[in-house]
Parts: structure tokens; sequence; C-alpha cells
């Protein structure tokens, strides 16, 4: 039986002070019982020889000083795992919300986890193909890979999302798949949507949820993200399956360790937001990836919304510093009509580079993948100087780039919610576009593949359309 | 040994009482784990101790062991090819024992106890040597061998000295003192972190490090033993170039310190570097690597103390007078790790919430670098070359790290967001970077590059900067109003731009271009501005110009082999086009 202390001396926010205490460890879990009998749970933020700092995943409304009941548990915070959890529903605190059984624990997990060894870290190189040619073609996402998507609010996010999770596959492959999906204070309806949707495709016999909406307890969001690693690492790493996490939302995850910090009376990095935020994040997203000798991977999709779409606002801009690149979303392709809007310029796959080419999609992918890029790039730049001049005043090659980057983003960007492209569809479509250009235009594109895929017969066929 | 006590745990931050005569930096054993930590502060006989594990589960009342040594590192062979965390524990080794995560206590040696170095003395009894002496080496890889110095203190003659086969802990020379003292050599030697390794004299540099990236090397080149800072917003990549760096550049030993960056990362660096070769040797990269690896999951404070660890193996290096270039990705997890700990320390925050120190910890990091003389009577020479990436918030170069790092480094390569949207790599902005080492470099190019380059590389950099300013003109009033001249700089300058300056690190004969490829490529762009401009003195259509076929010949250029006859084939095409206009 664990000791219990009547000493609480203090309620900040969500901490609660404890005095007089005894053999506490610092990161415990607590339970705290109010003057009504319910239970809350805490852990351990900092200790000294007599006091204990408690961090409340409920919150502290309703406690008080001279009745609660603490009680230290002598254990960090652990999820139970077995093979049962696949289709469960869980609250943000691993609670059953289906009411379902509780899980018969094979293994209780630290949701805290412990870092991969680097040296056991195999880099990830398994295509994967999500249908969507934004992604697929320009941004390509594999397999281990951390690739948040940026969006803002309004945007169409948690459609791109489970598009994603519908479509993604590993070509010429059936393996054990699953999907981990969080959410971090979203709304009822935005979570219901993801439910509909996964149980619709039934990927939902296939999923494990963490669920914390907007009106439940905001502290409990610290601990949310962590369980469902610690679930994605259990399926991954011992049941050797290939999950893909979908962590929805970032930004109020961030949000709920502010609030600590500040109860804390921290000394503040930017925009408030606690110096640490940087390594806090990163001991969740660099759970992704995969270990030399083990079947299963962990994909992640972490999404965000950027405060004022403001890509340098502290959550985005440290997301970006250790992911492995991102999806950035963007208002002006949307307010367009354009779905997916996904800003193609600033996103990025950093993993890329291993996972494209022959024998995984096409060996012309790298070529073509830049030399878009920069077409689209200077398309972009072109629409830009004809806004300030007036087309008229554009040379014949930049209007040719102009007419490139419309017809980039209204064929290759949009795509229906329901279309997946294969990879040879998304790129021969980017060929399509290309050859609206000269060929000597296209200097990313090695001569070998120029004359291979550059065909004259389509080259004729693009001129004329231009004349006409 | 002696014990203190916990009274408070706060994150990384312990603090114990009962420490009354711990030393500032020493390292103790934290809690019933034996969790490593170093000294930072003493209050009385309080001790603050930044652990270098994490700290769930350690609490107040458990003991925390004095061991009264600083933190060292071991000095061996064996270094070469491995991968440290930020503390010198074996990556490796930790994952066969210990599995695939990290866990918590462990203790493993730095250099392996049990493997044999053949030992070939240089040396014989009676010598009187000085601290800093070969004494023997040990071919540590094919390509590296591996000199083993006299410590420090060590002056004194030679009283005894083997030969054969031996584990690094065995003796293998003994030195008397002039006291009369016996000092017994084995391969590996210790030295504190934060201690800078001694050297006889600083020498300025004059040779450039050759880095095969045609911006750097041509434009802005660093010099053997100088110093460099990257700062660029994430995706403008950075990491992309240090990896170049460090695979291509002309050192002979690279020190690569991975300070709180992405696992898969450094998953990529020890899944290349063996099968990558180097350009000059080539044996396989690996064999002159060092990797430190602390990602940005690891413990914070060791993430701090992996660029020290990192630049005490480097110096080691230097000293045995090999030229060693050192990459620090990103200085600015280091400078995080500082805040996060001087924050738990309630100390007075400094710009931004770094603490007031962050600048003169910085100076005294690149300080380190430079070209020396090395200790003993050899006068050897070696070159230790800093490289750190910056990742400043939002890509903002007024941030606190930036600023510190420009006061003290000579060489600045800014990386430019939207050039990297452009997917233009490396992404580095010809515009706002600069090399102090243009100068001091000068008599090298010019003897071993060519006469003109130095000429050459002015030229083009004057023309990068006149697009600049005729850009701007033509985005007010449109390219028509430009004289035909004023075009031709703009078609030349966009010629370097994409033709030169772009460089695919992942294109097999682009990624690395040798200094003479580099020379012959820039003059023939230059070649043909320069025969452009005559041709329309004389009256040719601009148009004409500028639609000539040898320009995707020179837009190619990149592509070709590294022959001399193919390279100035295509300046003699440019003749012959316009002889033919």
């Amino acid at each position: 039986m664990h000791k219990e202390y009547l000493t609480v001396s203090n309620i900040v926010g969500p901490l609660v002070i404890v005095e007089k205490i005894a053999d506490v460890k610092y990161n415990e879990l607590v339970e705290i019982e109010d003057s009504r009998g319910h239970l809350r749970r805490g852990t351990v933020l900092e200790v000294s020889t007599d006091q204990a700092v408690v961090q409340v995943f409920e919150g502290t409304v309703g406690l008080d000083i001279d009745k609660s009941r603490v009680r230290f548990l002598g254990r960090s915070q652990q999820l139970p795992v077995s093979e049962e959890i696949i289709g469960r529903v869980f609250d943000g605190s691993g609670r059953p919300r289906d009411n379902g059984p509780q899980i018969i624990a094979r293994k209780r997990l630290d949701i805290n986890g412990s870092p991969i060894n680097p040296d056991a870290r195999d880099y990830p190189s398994e295509f994967i193909q999500t249908g969507i040619s934004s992604i697929d073609g320009m941004n390509p996402l594999v397999r281990g890979q951390k690739l948040p998507i940026f969006s803002g609010s309004g945007l169409p996010h948690p459609r791109i999302a489970a598009q994603i999770a519908r479509q993604a596959r590993v070509l010429g492959k059936e393996e054990k798949f699953a999907v981990v999906f969080a959410a971090m204070g979203i709304t009822f309806e935005e979570a219901n949507f993801f439910i509909e949707d996964f149980r619709n495709t039934g990927a939902l016999e296939r999923a494990v949820l963490f669920l914390n909406l907007a009106n439940e307890p905001a502290i409990e969001r610290i601990a949310t993200p962590r369980l469902a690693l610690t679930c994605a690492e259990y399926l991954a790493f011992e049941l050797d399956m290939h999950v893909l996490v979908i962590l929805v939302d970032m930004t109020f995850y961030a949000e709920a360790l502010r609030e600590i910090s500040a109860a804390r009376k921290e000394i503040p990095g930017r925009r408030g937001y606690p110096g640490y935020l940087y390594t806090d994040l990163a001991t969740m997203y660099e759970r992704a990836g995969r270990i030399k000798g083990k079947k299963g991977s962990i994909t992640m999709i972490p999404i965000l919304t950027m405060p004022e779409d403001d890509k340098t606002h502290p959550i985005p801009d440290l997301t970006g510093y250790i992911t492995e690149g991102q999806v950035i979303l963007s208002r002006e392709l949307h307010r367009k009509g354009i779905y997916p809007p996904i800003d193609v310029l600033p996103s990025l796959s950093r993993l890329k580079d291993k996972g494209i080419g022959a024998g995984k999609t096409r060996e012309d992918h790298a070529d073509v993948l830049n030399q878009l890029f920069a077409c689209y790039a200077r398309g972009k730049e072109a629409r830009e100087l004809a806004l300030i001049l007036g087309e008229a005043a554009l040379s014949d090659l930049d209007r040719l780039y102009l007419k490139f980057a419309d017809l980039f983003e209204t064929e290759f960007v949009r795509q229906g919610e329901f279309e997946a492209r294969t990879i040879e569809e998304t790129i021969e479509l980017g060929w399509k576009l290309m050859r609206q250009l000269p060929k000597k235009e296209l200097k990313r594109i090695r001569p070998e593949y120029l004359e291979k895929y550059y065909s004259p017969a389509a080259a004729a066929g693009g001129e004329k359309a231009n004349e006409a | 040994m002696r014990q203190g006590k916990i009274i408070r745990v706060a994150g990384p931050l312990v603090v114990a009482a009962e420490c009354l005569g711990a030393k500032m930096y020493d390292m103790v054993r934290v809690g019933h784990l034996g969790l490593i930590g170093e000294i930072i502060e003493l209050n009385n006989d309080q001790a603050y101790i930044q652990v270098y594990e994490d700290t769930t589960g350690v609490g107040p009342g458990e003991p925390v062991v004095l061991t009264e040594k600083p933190l060292s590192v071991e000095l061996g062979p064996g270094i070469l090819g491995s991968i440290y965390d930020g503390i010198q524990r074996p990556l490796d080794v930790i994952r066969a024992q210990h599995g695939e995560f990290v866990s918590r206590g462990i203790e493993v040696p730095a250099l392996d106890r049990e493997r044999r170095w053949p030992f070939e003395p240089i040396k014989k009894a009676g010598d009187r040597v000085l601290a800093g002496d070969i004494v023997g080496y040990v071919q540590e890889t094919p390509l590296i061998q591996h000199r083993i110095m006299v410590p420090e203190n060590g002056d004194g003659e030679i009283i005894e000295i083997k030969e054969g086969e031996f584990k690094v802990s065995e003796v293998v020379c003994r030195i008397k003192k002039e006291s009369g003292e016996i000092k017994e050599l084995n391969l590996f030697q210790v030295w504190p972190v934060r201690k800078q390794r001694p050297v006889k004299e600083r020498l300025m540099p004059f040779e450039p490090l050759i880095t095969g990236q045609r911006i750097l090397d041509t434009l802005f080149p660093l010099a053997k033993g100088g110093t460099a800072c990257v700062p660029g917003p994430f995706g403008s990549g950075k990491t992309v170039v240090q990896h170049q760096l460090a695979k291509w550049s002309d050192a002979q030993i690279i020190v690569y310190v991975a300070c709180g960056e992405r696992g898969n990362e450094v998953a990529d660096l020890l899944l290349s570097f063996p099968e990558l070769k180097d350009p000059n040797t080539g044996r396989p990269l690996l064999e002159r690597t060092v990797i430190i690896a602390n990602t940005s999951n690891m413990p914070v404070a060791a993430r701090e103390a992996s660029i020290y660890t990192g630049m005490t193996i480097a110096e080691y290096f230097r000293d045995m007078g090999y030229s060693v270039a050192l990459m620090a990705d990103s200085s600015s997890r280091w400078a995080e790790a500082l805040r996060e700990i001087g924050g738990r320390m309630e100390e007075m925050p400094g710009d931004e919430g770094y603490p007031a120190y962050l600048a003169s910890r910085l100076a005294e990091f690149y300080e380190r670098a430079g070209k020396v003389i090395c200790p003993g009577s050899e006068e050897r020479i070696g070159a230790l070359s800093v490289i750190g990436a910056v990742s400043p918030p939002g890509g903002d170069l007024s941030d606190p790290v930036v600023q510190a790092t420009l006061k003290v480094v000579k060489v600045f390569w800014a990386l430019d967001d939207r050039l990297a949207n452009m997917r233009h790599f490396p992404a580095i902005n010809w515009l706002q970077s600069y090399s102090l080492y243009r100068d001091s470099l000068k008599k090298y190019f010019a003897e071993k590059v060519a006469e003109d380059f130095v000429e050459l590389s002015q030229e083009a950099m004057k023309l990068l900067e006149l697009e600049a300013e005729l850009q701007e003109i033509a985005r007010l009033i449109g390219l028509e109003s430009l004289s035909f001249k004023e075009r031709l700089v703009l078609e030349t300058a966009r010629s370097i731009r994409e033709d030169f300056l772009h460089q695919n690190a992942f294109h097999p004969q682009d990624t690395y271009t040798s200094m003479r490829k580099q020379y012959l490529m820039l003059r023939t762009i230059l070649h043909f501005h320069h025969r452009a401009n005559e041709a329309l003195e004389a009256g040719k259509e601009f148009s004409d110009i500028v639609s000539l076929e040898v320009r995707d010949r020179i837009s190619k250029m990149k592509y070709l082999p590294e022959e001399e006859e193919a390279l100035l084939q295509v300046e003699k095409e440019v003749d012959a086009s316009f002889k033919a206009l």
C-alpha cells in the first residue's frame, strides 16, 4: 500500500505542491483523491527533500488544500499492451473509451520510451505511394519517416491525412500494417471525421485511437502522444507491423506544455514557450523510424496548425528542425479551390533521395522532381512579375513558364479526394507539363532521360498547343 | 569513494548536499542507477550537477558518488571509424550489449580494451624526448597512421621501448624524467574535454580546404585551420552541406558531431561512409572519420558535452600533424542545451533566454581551431578547421547564436530559403556570404590552380552583383529598357548560377569537382561572355548569340568526367561557334 499524504500546500494552475514527503522520485506517477473521492492522475515534475511539484493531468478544478489525498505510485506512467489493443479507442490518459474491457497486459511499457540507439537505426528507403501527386511526385514519403503537415485553421488537413491513411501502400508488397491515431485538443466533429473515415474504409479494425478532445483536460495532452507512440513502438518493433502514426494537433500539445511552464514560473523562450520545447518535441518525433533487423516500422505524420499561417512561429519552426521535411498547405491554393492545397515549393521531403529512382519508383524520378520544382518556381516568379508589369511585359519564355505554373496547379497538384494516382501516372503527368517548355530549358534532367522521355512527337503536339 | 546525497531533482539538473571538496566540472555518478553527471556549480557543500542521462526515478536521499576526475575522453587507437555518444561511449558496443534502445547507467570504455594493435617504435632507448614527440605508431586503418605521442609532462629520456602487438592499456614505453620519476606510456592518453590541448605556436592559415563544392572553393573558400559557419532555416540544406564537406573535403581526419539532430541523418552517415571512397586516396571514408552522435532525443546535458568531446578528439589528431576538419551540426542545439540547464539553475537570462556567457563559450570553442605547430621537438604542422551549422529560429539571422558565431568565424556561408525553394542547391546566397580568407589564399590559388583563377572568381562575383542590380531595374521598368550588353550580363550571370554554382550532391559526377575542373568550367563560361561582348560590339544580333547551341554544352559541363581534353574541347567549341556566327 502506498503512503497517503494530506500535505498539499499550494495549488497553482495545473500544479499541486505537496510537502513533507519521503522517498519520492522524479517523473513518478501520482494519484490524487479529491474531497469527493474522485481520482486524478499526475506526474512529479520536480522533487526536493521535503517538497514535490506535481502536474495534474485532469486539471485542478475542485481540488482543495486540506482534504486532497496524494499517493505516489512508485513508477512512471505506463501503458498496458497486448495484441488486443488493435481496434480499440482510448481516452487521452489511456483508459478505454469504447465501452470495451480493460486491456489485459502482456507487458506494461513506460510511456516515455528510451531513445533509439543511432547505431541501430536503419535508413528509411522504402517508397510509400500515397496516391497524391504533389506528395509522391514532389515530396515522396518513405517508411520510417516523420513528415508533418503544416496547416492553418480552416484548411483541409484532416481530409488530406485521411486520404494518406486510406491510400498509402508500399509498391508490390502486402504486409501487416496498423494506424495509430492520437488526437490532442481537436473538436468532436474533427475526431469523428477520422473515426467515420476509418470505419468506412475498414481501417478501424487495424487502428488504435487515443482521443483527448477540446473539452477534455488540457494537461492530459502531454501524455496522449506518448501513449500513442508507446503503442506504436509495441506494434512495430514487437509485433512486426508497419505503423502509420497520425498526431493532431501538435499546436495544442505545445500550448499545454506552455501552460505548465508558465505555472512553474520558468524563464520563457520565444513567445512564452519553454526553452526545452525543441527537446520535448524531439523525444516524440524521434520515436519514428526503422531498426536494423526488425521487420516493422513507424512512419509519423504529425499535423499542426500554424498560428496566423506563420511558418516561423516556434511550433512549426522547431518541428521543421526535427522532422524529415514538411508538407505545407497554402491558403492561396485553397481559395482557388484546389484540393489538396499543398504548397509544393516550401514543402520538402528529406529522405526522398534513397527512396526513389530505378527499382523503387522510376529512374528519372529525381530529375523530373528537380526540374518541376525549378520550372514551377520560375513560373511563379513570372506570375509575380506579370502582376506588377502586366503580362505583356513578359518575355516569350516567361509567358511559357507562367502557363506552366498555372497548369501545374490545376492539373498536377489538383486531384480528387478519392483519386489515387500511381507513381507512373504522376511522373508521366510531370512530363506532359514539361513538354510545354523547350527542351533546352530542362537543364536539371540528365540528357539520356531527356532523350528517352521527352519524345519529339509529344513535343510537337505541345508546341502546336502553344501556338493555338 | 566520497559520497554526497541528493536533495533535489529537476529534469537533467540534480542538486546534492554533503559534497564539500568536490571540484567544478568533476564527474559524478548519480543515484542508485549510477547515472553519469558533471558538477556545474558549487554552493557551500551543495553541488549542482547536470546529468547526462534521463533522471526518471531518481529522488532525494539517493547517493552521489564523486569520482574527483573531470569529464575526459580516451585518446588512442580504435577511435577512427567509431560512433560515440556525447560523452564518448561507443554506441555500437552499447547496442551489442544492451539492445536497440539506449538504456541508462551503462558504463563502457571508449576504446576496446581487448583488441591488440601492432606498435612500431621510431625512437629507441636513450633518446631524449619532449612532450608531444612521437615515439612510434600504430597503423590504425590502411589510411591513417596513429602516432603515439609523449603526453604532457613526459619530457625525459627513454629507458625502454617495445615493439609488437599490444592492447591499448599495455605499457609500450618508459621514460625517465629529470626528477628521476619513471613515466609509463601505454597506447592511449586521457584528456579533460573542456581543456584546450596545448600548441607550440599558432600560424596564419594559407592553404585552402578543398571541398569539391564549386561555390565554396571558388567564391568563398575556407582555409585549413579556419572557421566557418553555415546558418539557415530548416530545409535550406545545412546538413547536406555538412555531409558534403565530411565526404569530400581534403582533410585527413573528419570528426563529425551530430549534436541534437536527427537520428536518421546519423544512420545515413553510418550507412554511406563505409561505401563512399575518398577521392584523394580511394579508401572508404569511414577509415578517416569519427562520428559523435547525440541525437535530439538523447539526454540534453550530454548534447552540451558532445561538441567538446568532438573537439578534443580533433585536437588530438591535429597534434599528430594531421589536417583535421570538425563539423558541428548544429551549434544552436548546443546553445539550447546551455539555455535549458541555465534555466533550471535559475540563472539570469540574456538575449532570447540564452545565458549571458553564450558568446564567450562560443568564442572559446571556435578559437580551438587553427593551423599550429604541434608540441614537441619536431616542428610538425597540424591544422584543425571547424565548420559549425547554426539553426536560427525562422532563419532569422539576428538570432543570438548566429550573431555570437559571426563575431568569431571568418567564413560565412548563408543559406537561403528562397534558393532552396527553387531547388537551387547548395542554397548558399552569393550576395550575403563572405570569406575573409580570400586574400591569404590568393597566392596558393595562383600557384597551385591557375594564374588567373582569383581574377576569374572576382569577375564572376562582380557579374553576380551586377545581375542583382539589373534585375531590380528590370523589375521596375521592364527588361526591354536594358541595353543588350546589360542583358548579356543577365544571361551570363544566369549561366554562372545554373551551370556553375548549382551543384547536385546526389549526382555521381556532379557531387565532387576538382579545382582544375572548377577553373576550366568558370573559364569557359566567362570566355563565352567575353566573346559574346566582342560579337555585340561587332554588331551581331543579341538573339543569335544567346541561342547558340554551345551554351547547352556549357550547361552540361558539370556532368563531364574529370578529363582535361573533354573540358578544353568545350572552350574550343565556343570559339568555333562565334566564328560561325
